[in-house]
């Protein structure tokens, strides 16, 4: 254990390991939610920073963004005051994967996220490297800085992101670093290890940073922002500078240079051990993958308004600093581009979260959970969910409450914990829409409806916030009885209507309901077929139209839910000793086992668990609970 | 997999037994069954154990299919404590079968092995004693299940289902991309392409339906029985098409002495051939029972071989034959090419009217090529059917294909009706799920490790 210099007087309730978007979550939900809080960081000076893109969302993580919102989170309030773009994706597309993408000031993201954690009541945030975790008894009863102090607690969050061991690289160099050339941590991998946590190597990649007066972007395709778009459901207007970002293609020369250095690649030359992602694969990686295709997009995206840096998508690599000069200079409009940063892969320890409960506890040590990129996810929306969660649950079990758990049917937050908890993962997990089963019932527009709920009941979303949400709830119901009730006779005023606004015929009364059914009326046009119909603000009226025009399919997916809520709701003992259930298949078994699921619908989505194993262990399960009332009886 | 949908198998043993009971269990027993039972009452208005009197109907054509006595059995007074309804029909396979699956249709699943059983004790009507013989039985069962089933679908069907499979998975690849990564450049397919694939898949699926039906064939053999009067060549056609395909089962005692039953396999196919040799024989020319003999081995026959002398003229005892095989699947062999030819084939059209006409000359080993490929071509078409009672596992196949391509429907008029793709793929989605089911692959990987595969996604 690590020598201790002085023992800090307050013992705190929740202490948390890292300031990055799980760190900053976690801590301000246990804070908001009463408990004294201590965050640590490494660097006071980076909370909350992009050391990737700086930018957010995308389908299925800006949804994560919203949900996060909902319950009460920080990150979309964050970004919603720092954003220098804002578009929505998908719009061409069903309200399901509509999804808002934007461009983050990047410095004063982290600087406005700083101020809210500082300003926080019940919350210290204080600079510091941890060094080891003290441990008694299987449980977790503080940590210890590289100079000696322990720090008391009673519930540890780790969000140590990829600095757990980092190692960065860049061709031939490779050294020891935290992400961003910050300090790595390199003694708490060991504390972990001999508390029995197995750990893994991980890798993943950066683009260069590149002066912007070195950029030629009249031959760039620009890409401008819609305006009044927001990530919060509660934040304010507001006015905004919007900086563009430019759109350019590698070419063939640049594929030529990088084939000609593939030598020099460490990912082809065994440099690197680490399992990289495949949506966010390297430039090497994409030219030596997809040789037959000419171009690859390249985005240059702004890296806040106080600078001149430019962040290259697209160009994520690991080669050498000169193979990156020379490629970027075969660009169009990158021709006498200077690098400010070189791209870099960094490799980090990370555990297979199949280690942890659904709460993020760790199975093998009590009171510690882990958020983030330690648990092998990717990307900054994937984290603050974890987050918050870890946050969430650390504060509900020293209340001695229930812990929340998100279904897959609530939350994508809910898919992605319970994916990594039950599945695991082979690679920086990311978040995709295709990984929902209820994508139609998981959309971003209703997050809140989804969750606001049970945000405020915890006692994490403010009151302002709630009231407003629930004002919303009310004209939502007030709009469906409204637009059920009204009936519209197919009067010659009414047909001749329709006609004008290039709608079908009418044959026999309907009420405004089934007619709002008709894809090519929007809730506006509906005021030209009843006069009287209320007016509602724009979300109230989307959610009314999303809930009507699409009411057979949420229907089909509701009933799909309910065909599974059973299972769902099949609560499974932690005592359970599925090793001697004989007649269960072995490999089922073990599965079970290790996993611990705590649902016979967790238990279902283990892979190596058949549907015949689910049927032999509710026997058991049904076996169990009549001896035990026998044995009860007989008391 | 749910816990409490509504279940359907067939209750009694599969044979030629008098009666046939198909047991439905489950919260929507009774109302499934009634959208294809007509009898004076309704079933939901039928107390507990009372038995109602009427007929089947097949639910999407509304044919009769059965006479049939329903026994209405409500919860929690049955035996798997949920509400029953056990259907009584006429024994025999055809029927059975057909109100199985009728019943499926109608929105019942087909049962697990031993899911009644284990209903019945997870709703605390049968006691502890018998768990452990339910996991026995869920366990044997199901060792041999899904992924062996599929084993066993060698060859040509179950390379069509990975292929199909294949092809959806490719499509929904396709559009989850788009929707994933909106900002990539994906090549994706036009609207004109796409659905042009789904109406592909969706044919295919319909055709691979059709050839499910040899999956049974796999397992059981098609009976195929020789007849023919007397020295046309019968049971030289039997041993030249045994010697040539060397017999993988020998002799296999009939169900009575006078028949001859063999296993030959044809080019992976099992036909189980029948020779009526022995009948007319053997019977002192009483030629009624030879008659009522023929008749019955044809009506267990998936296929018949009509034999026929090429050298004498249609006798009035051919015609009789012919009359006998005119409703069943017939291959006219017209035998003894060798010699001189007499047999009238206008004459014979006329009685039987058929293209499935073959020359032979057994002794001299002409023509048997023909009739292989005859007999091969006739099942890949899915004309020659088996009947026989392999039922269960190929059931299972077939509903999870018919789900599948319901799916596929709903996909396709989700496309057609512009809805956004992200609509086409919960459709989609569901019906790889399904086929899943046959395939037993787990999906939602599967769909991401393509898209990885074949688009260059990511900044």
């Amino acid at each position: 254990m690590k020598k201790l210099v002085y023992e800090y007087p307050t013992s705190y309730d929740v202490i948390v390991v890292g300031a990055g978007h799980a760190g900053c979550e976690a801590g301000l939900a246990a804070a908001r939610m009463g408990m004294k809080t201590l965050i640590l960081t490494i660097s006071i000076d980076h909370v909350a920073f992009m050391p990737c893109n700086p930018s957010l969302g995308g389908p299925a993580k800006a949804h994560i963004v919203r949900e996060i919102d909902a319950l009460g989170g920080e990150m979309g309030l964050n970004m919603d005051a720092t954003t220098i773009q804002i578009r929505m994706l998908n719009t061409r597309k069903g309200p399901a994967v509509h999804a808002l993408r934007a461009q983050a000031d990047k410095k004063r993201y982290h600087s406005r996220m700083r101020q809210v954690l500082e300003n926080t009541s019940n919350l210290d945030l204080k600079q510091a490297v941890v060094e080891d975790i003290v441990i008694k008894k299987g449980e977790v009863k503080g940590v210890i800085t590289r100079t000696g102090i322990y720090f008391p607690g009673n519930k540890v969050i780790l969000t140590t992101g990829t600095f757990l061991r980092g190692k960065v690289i860049i061709g031939e160099a490779i050294y020891e670093s935290g992400p961003n050339f910050q300090y790595p941590a390199n003694e708490l991998s060991r504390k972990l290890i001999e508390s029995g946590i197995i750990l893994r190597r991980f890798k993943t990649g950066t683009p260069p940073r590149v002066d912007g007066l070195t950029l030629d972007f009249n031959r760039m395709e620009i890409q401008e922002g819609d305006k009044n778009l927001r990530f919060s459901f509660f934040s304010p207007e507001r006015e905004y500078q919007d900086i563009p970002c430019w759109l350019t293609y590698t070419n063939l020369d640049t594929h030529q240079v990088i084939h000609d250095n593939i030598d020099r690649a460490p990912l082809f030359s065994g440099d690197i051990e680490g399992v990289g992602p495949r949506y966010c694969p390297s430039i090497e990686d994409k030219v030596t993958r997809f040789r037959d295709k000419e171009r690859h997009q390249v985005f240059l995206e702004p890296e806040g308004l106080d600078t001149n840096e430019y962040y290259v998508a697209g160009l994520s690599t690991s080669l050498p600093y000169d193979v990156q000069l020379r490629y970027l200079r075969t660009i169009t409009g990158l021709e006498n581009v200077e690098i400010i940063r070189p791209g870099y892969a960094i490799e980090y320890d990370c555990l297979n979260p199949t280690q942890l409960k659904l709460t993020l506890e760790t199975k093998a040590i009590r009171g510690l959970y882990t958020a983030g990129q330690v648990n092998g996810t990717s990307g900054y929306e994937e984290a603050a969910g974890q987050g918050l969660l870890a946050g969430i649950n650390a504060v509900l079990a020293l209340r001695g409450e229930d812990p929340l758990i998100l279904k897959r049917s609530q939350a994508y937050i809910g898919v992605l914990i319970d994916d990594l908890v039950t599945k695991g993962t082979n690679e920086p997990y990311r978040m995709l829409t295709s990984r929902a089963e209820y994508r139609l019932i998981l959309r971003q527009d209703n997050a809140d409806l989804r969750l606001s709920e049970i945000g405020h009941s915890i006692g994490l979303l403010r009151d302002e916030f709630y009231q407003k949400f629930k004002t919303k709830r009310e004209l939502i119901k007030a709009g469906q009885s409204y637009l059920d009730s009204i009936r519209v006779n197919p009067t010659t005023e009414i047909r001749e209507t329709l006609v004008e606004l290039n709608s079908g015929e009418l044959q026999k009364p309907v009420n405004l309901t089934d007619i709002f059914r008709r894809p090519e009326l929007s809730y506006d046009d509906l005021k030209r077929l009843d006069p009287n119909l209320p007016d509602f603000p724009s979300d109230v009226k989307e959610q009314l139209a999303i809930e009507t025009k699409y009411r057979g399919y949420i229907d089909r997916q509701m009933s799909q839910i309910e065909a599974f809520r059973k299972m769902e709701e099949k609560r499974l003992s932690e005592n359970l000793d599925y090793l001697r259930m004989e007649n269960m298949r072995k490999e089922a078994r073990e599965k079970l086992d290790k996993i611990k699921p705590t649902s016979l619908g967790q238990a279902s989505r283990i892979s190596g668990v058949s549907p015949a194993d689910i049927s032999v262990l509710m026997i058991y399960l049904e076996k169990g609970e009549r001896e035990n009332a026998q044995t009860s009886d007989k008391k | 997999m749910y816990i409490r949908d509504t279940i359907a198998a067939i209750a009694t043993a599969v044979g030629e037994s008098g009666i046939g009971v198909i047991r439905v269990s489950g919260e929507q027993a009774i109302q499934i069954v009634d959208k294809i039972f007509r009898g004076k009452n309704s079933l939901s208005n039928t107390k507990t154990y009372t038995a109602r009197y009427g007929y089947i109907y097949e639910f999407a054509t509304e044919h009769k299919i059965d006479e049939v006595i329903c026994l209405v059995m409500r919860s929690p007074n049955s035996f798997t404590t949920e509400d029953v309804v056990e259907i009584s029909c006429h024994g025999g396979i055809v029927p059975i079968r057909r109100i199985l699956h009728t019943v499926l249709e109608a929105g019942a699943r087909l049962a697990e092995p031993g899911e009644f059983t284990k209903r019945a004790f997870l709703n605390g009507r049968i006691d502890l004693a018998q768990a452990e013989a339910i996991i026995q039985i869920i366990n044997s069962q199901t060792e041999k299940g899904m992924e062996i089933a599929f084993q066993q679908l060698e060859g040509n069907l179950s390379r069509q289902i990975s292929d199909l499979r294949q092809q959806m998975i490719r499509v929904m690849a396709h559009l989850e991309a788009a929707l994933d990564f909106p900002e990539d450049e994906i090549e994706g397919f036009s609207t004109v392409e796409l659905n042009q694939i789904i109406d592909r898949v969706i044919e295919d699926v319909q055709k691979l339906l059709k050839t499910s039906q040899s999956g049974k064939i796999y397992r059981e053999g098609i009976k195929t029985t020789i007849i023919g009067k007397p020295n046309v060549g019968k049971s030289s056609l039997l041993n030249s098409l045994l010697r040539e395909q060397r017999a993988i089962v020998t002799e296999i005692p009939g169900t009575t002495r006078d028949v001859i039953e063999e296993m030959i396999n044809l080019e992976g196919i099992p036909l189980r051939l029948v020779d009526t040799a022995g009948i007319r024989e053997t019977q002192d020319m009483v030629e009624k029972i030879g008659v009522e003999r023929s008749k019955e081995l044809l009506n267990k026959a998936d296929l018949v071989l009509l034999v026929l002398d090429v050298s004498q003229n249609l006798t009035c005892e051919d015609l009789q034959i012919i009359e006998l095989a005119k409703n069943k699947k017939v291959i006219v062999v017209i035998n003894k090419i060798d010699l001189n030819l007499q047999i009238d084939e206008t004459e014979l059209r006329k009685h039987l009217p058929t293209e499935n006409i073959v020359h032979t000359s057994v002794i001299e080993e002409q023509g048997l090529d023909n009739l292989r490929e005859v007999i091969l071509r006739l099942i890949f078409e899915g004309k020659v059917v088996s009947i026989d009672n392999t039922i269960i596992t190929n059931l299972r196949h077939q509903q999870a294909l018919e789900d599948t391509l319901n799916s596929l429907y709903r996909a396709r008029e989700s496309f057609q009706s512009e809805m956004p793709y992200d609509f086409v793929t919960i459709d989609l989605k569901a019906g790889l799920e399904y086929i899943g089911m046959i395939t037993g692959e787990t999906l939602t990987e599967d769909i991401i490790d393509q898209i990885f595969a074949e688009f260059c996604l990511g900044k």
